[in-house]
């Protein structure tokens, strides 16, 4: 019996202090995932997708320009000082290191903004993340792609005002603005006050205490003031307890717009049919009808190599995104080689000049098979941002439906608020921001 | 004046929630006079696998989803899943702990919690679930015509069912052999085994019970939120009401729940907007701290007098 509890202690010594073998030649990605605890719903389908996509290019295409893609788990259950341990364990796995960071949480980006950037490892925060990151020039590993939080917000007061009959109809209308009360939640709160002034409606911010599993209060707040519009910026199970909160008051569902992180299957169907009617926000849509998942079903998941454990939710939005995630990755990693050498792993710091250069336009994206998936989106050394378009997509009591097309944010707006910030936090940091007329 | 009514009535049915989570801790409290930090991953666990089973038995027993048959057949698998867990967790980890300090006790439900929390996600995956009990969640169409008050069929619901829930385990605990057998393991273990009272089985029963009420309140819980991770801070609920109720009170939790309920509602829509809301979260263990100055064994907490 002691032998036996002996060998299994070795065991599992040395399982804890191996580390994990990767071949030369190849391109690791480390991902800080999160498949346990409270938003491992949205962990597990991101990641998923993600991975399945990153299989899907080493099965269908040989990797990238016969680089195979290679990568480890590590996990974080969204917990930042979990995310920052896993960032220092895998930042020098492969044979260049950790190309690239998807901390796939506000939290854990934010705490890992100075290391990456004094390792030169860029962080994507696709959705996510510190909005005036968008700032190349003071953040030059930080990558807010492809819509940042205030952009979406535009983009989502444009399409209120198209259902009004036009921007001008806005004035006088009475606009709820129900949030998460965190730093992710009133990211938006400036950004919706400049366009309240700017087109004359109203706005009420209310705040749902952490982790909002009771809303009742403050949806009594929301019958009490009438709104014309109600604004959803939750996350996890705040989503569905304000969608029942809201028929619980009898407040129409369809006079709901959500953030992207309110706009999932995994949002709507706990709240049952008091979710039908709801609109939310989105930068990919739903659907396993587009040749991108259509090929990974064929390449990945026929050979029964695919991630997901439930199969179902291949082509629901978390899953989608994560295939968007990969796309964003892989075609990085493609651009970054074509100027450091074709079949070569590159390093961190090619990469973030790959994600600056990278331009999906809409010939790329038919060729990916994601045409209508995802928009299209350029970046720039000082633009790291992308298009900021949005889609907005309401739930039928079974599933997303797409009901616009790709909406353009109001940059000109956006762009002003976010160089204002990323120039404070540059003087606050003493940070020299780059002169991008002289990066190649 | 209707608005706060509407605000009050609405405050104490959500009360009536948070007794309901309250009411598992009470009774391990009053078994063990332990403080099971488990109680939100039991009802977490609870609500997983009765989900869970909804959805695997139609492929097991090849018949339609959605079905009464099913979902009576998933309830009674799940109340047979928290008693196999009741009694792994007496044999597995109070067994070995008995006559020991209860912050030993405590700290194993601690580490019982994350457990707890594993082995669901690890059987039934961590997907976010909706949970259908076929009670409308929407206000009661002639109480909105008449009054202008809007109440939740649903809400009305669960006060029912916590009502008797309530009233079952109050018989239960005074008027039962059994019932008198866990007030006495509660109040000395040592002494208990002295005068014969089996106290594992007694700590079985009582796992049982508050197992099957983790599964009430995860089923009730679960239909209006979903069944995710998140339904483990529901504890976070009762903890003010177990304070202001005490723990050891059956109807102090419906009591300390209906009080917990209306407070933090009237709070967060009048006192919340001059502070910037979201003051529901905090304002209920604010409460509890006040009361716990005044009346530290909370409303009908037994008062121990230690003689010196």
């Amino acid at each position: 019996m002691k032998r036996i509890q002996r060998s299994l202690l070795a065991a599992a010594v040395m399982a804890a202090v191996s580390a994990p073998a990767f071949a030369a030649g190849e391109q690791y990605v480390g991902l800080p995932s999160y498949r346990v605890g409270p938003y491992a719903a949205g962990g597990s389908g991101i990641f998923g997708g993600m991975i399945d996509y990153f299989k899907l290019v080493n099965e269908r295409d040989g990797g990238v320009n016969g680089v195979k893609l290679t990568w480890d788990e590590c996990e974080t259950e969204y917990n930042n000082a979990r995310g920052v341990e896993c960032y220092e364990r895998q930042k020098k796995n492969g044979p260049t290191g950790n190309t690239v960071v998807h901390p796939l949480s506000t939290g854990i980006t934010y705490s890992l903004i100075d290391k990456a950037t004094a390792d030169k490892i860029p962080i994507i925060s696709l959705g996510y993340g510190r909005t005036d990151a968008s700032d190349g020039r003071v953040f030059p590993y930080v990558f807010p792609l492809i819509t940042n939080y205030w952009s979406q917000n535009t983009a989502k007061i444009k399409f209120i005002g198209s259902k009004e009959g036009g921007m001008d109809k806005l004035a006088g209308k009475k606009i709820v603005n129900i949030y998460h009360d965190s730093a992710y939640g009133k990211e938006t709160i400036p950004v919706l006050d400049a366009q309240a002034k700017m087109y004359g409606f109203s706005v009420t911010h209310i705040a749902v205490a952490h982790p909002g599993n009771e809303q009742q209060s403050q949806w009594l707040q929301v019958r009490q003031a009438k709104p014309d519009w109600v604004i959803l910026r939750g996350w996890g199970v705040m989503n569905p307890t304000a969608l029942k909160a809201a028929a619980k008051i009898g407040y129409p569902r369809d006079k709901i717009v959500g953030v992207w992180w309110s706009g999932a299957e995994e949002d709507t169907i706990p709240a049952g049919d008091a979710a039908k009617g709801y609109i939310a926000a989105g930068f990919n849509v739903a659907g396993a009808n587009y040749p991108v998942v259509r090929d990974i079903q064929k390449y990945v998941y026929a050979k029964d190599k695919g991630n997901m454990e439930d199969k179902s939710r291949v082509g629901s939005i978390y899953y989608n995104r994560g295939v968007v995630h990969g796309i964003v990755t892989v075609e990085a990693i493609r651009k970054a080689q074509e100027k450091f050498g074709k079949g070569k792993p590159i390093t961190g710091e090619q990469m973030r000049w790959g994600i600056e250069n990278l331009n999906i336009d809409n010939a790329v994206l038919k060729k990916l098979g994601a045409e209508g998936f995802m928009p299209p989106t350029k970046l720039s050394c000082a633009n790291h941002e992308g298009s900021g378009l949005v889609k907005f997509q309401q739930w039928d009591g079974k599933q997303w439906k797409v009901i616009t097309d790709w909406i353009e944010s109001d940059q000109k707006l956006v762009r002003g608020m976010i160089e204002e910030s990323s120039a404070k936090y540059a003087k606050e940091k003493g940070i020299t921001p780059r002169d991008c007329s002289k990066e190649m | 004046m209707q608005f706060f009514f509407e605000v009050l009535i609405g405050g104490l049915l959500s009360g009536v929630l948070y007794a309901l989570v309250a009411l598992g801790f009470v009774l391990i409290y009053k078994a063990s006079g332990v403080f099971n930090f488990a109680q939100g991953a039991m009802v977490f666990f609870a609500a997983l696998t009765f989900v869970g089973f909804q959805e695997v038995l139609p492929g097991w027993l090849g018949v339609e989803p959605g079905g009464a048959a099913v979902f009576w057949l998933a309830l009674i698998l799940a109340c047979l899943a928290m008693v196999v867990l009741s009694i792994a967790t007496e044999r597995i980890v109070l067994r070995p702990l008995v006559n020991q300090p209860q912050i030993t006790l405590f700290m194993a439900t601690i580490g019982l919690a994350f457990f707890i929390e594993g082995l669901a996600q690890g059987i039934w995956g961590a997907n976010v679930r909706g949970l259908e009990l076929g009670i409308q969640d929407e206000p009661i169409a002639w109480m909105a015509e008449r009054t202008g008050i809007f109440i939740s069929s649903f809400d009305v619901f669960a006060a029912v069912v916590a009502g008797v829930l309530v009233a079952v385990l109050a018989v239960f605990f005074n008027r039962t052999r059994v019932g008198r057998a866990l007030r006495a393991v509660a109040d000395d273990h040592q002494a208990a085994l002295s005068i014969g009272i089996p106290l594992q089985v007694i700590w079985r029963i009582v796992w049982a019970v508050a197992g099957f009420v983790a599964l009430v309140a995860g089923l009730i819980w679960g239909a209006r939120n979903g069944v995710q991770f998140a339904l483990t801070f529901t504890a976070l609920k009762a903890l003010p009401v177990l304070i202001l109720g005490g723990f050891e009170s059956v109807p102090g939790a419906i009591v300390g729940g209906l009080i917990i309920g209306a407070s933090e509602k009237l709070a967060e829509v009048y006192l919340g907007p001059m502070v910037g809301g979201g003051i529901d979260s905090w304002f209920p263990y604010f409460m509890a701290l006040l009361f716990l100055l005044v009346r530290p064994e909370g409303l009908f907490g037994e008062r121990h007098i230690d003689r010196v």
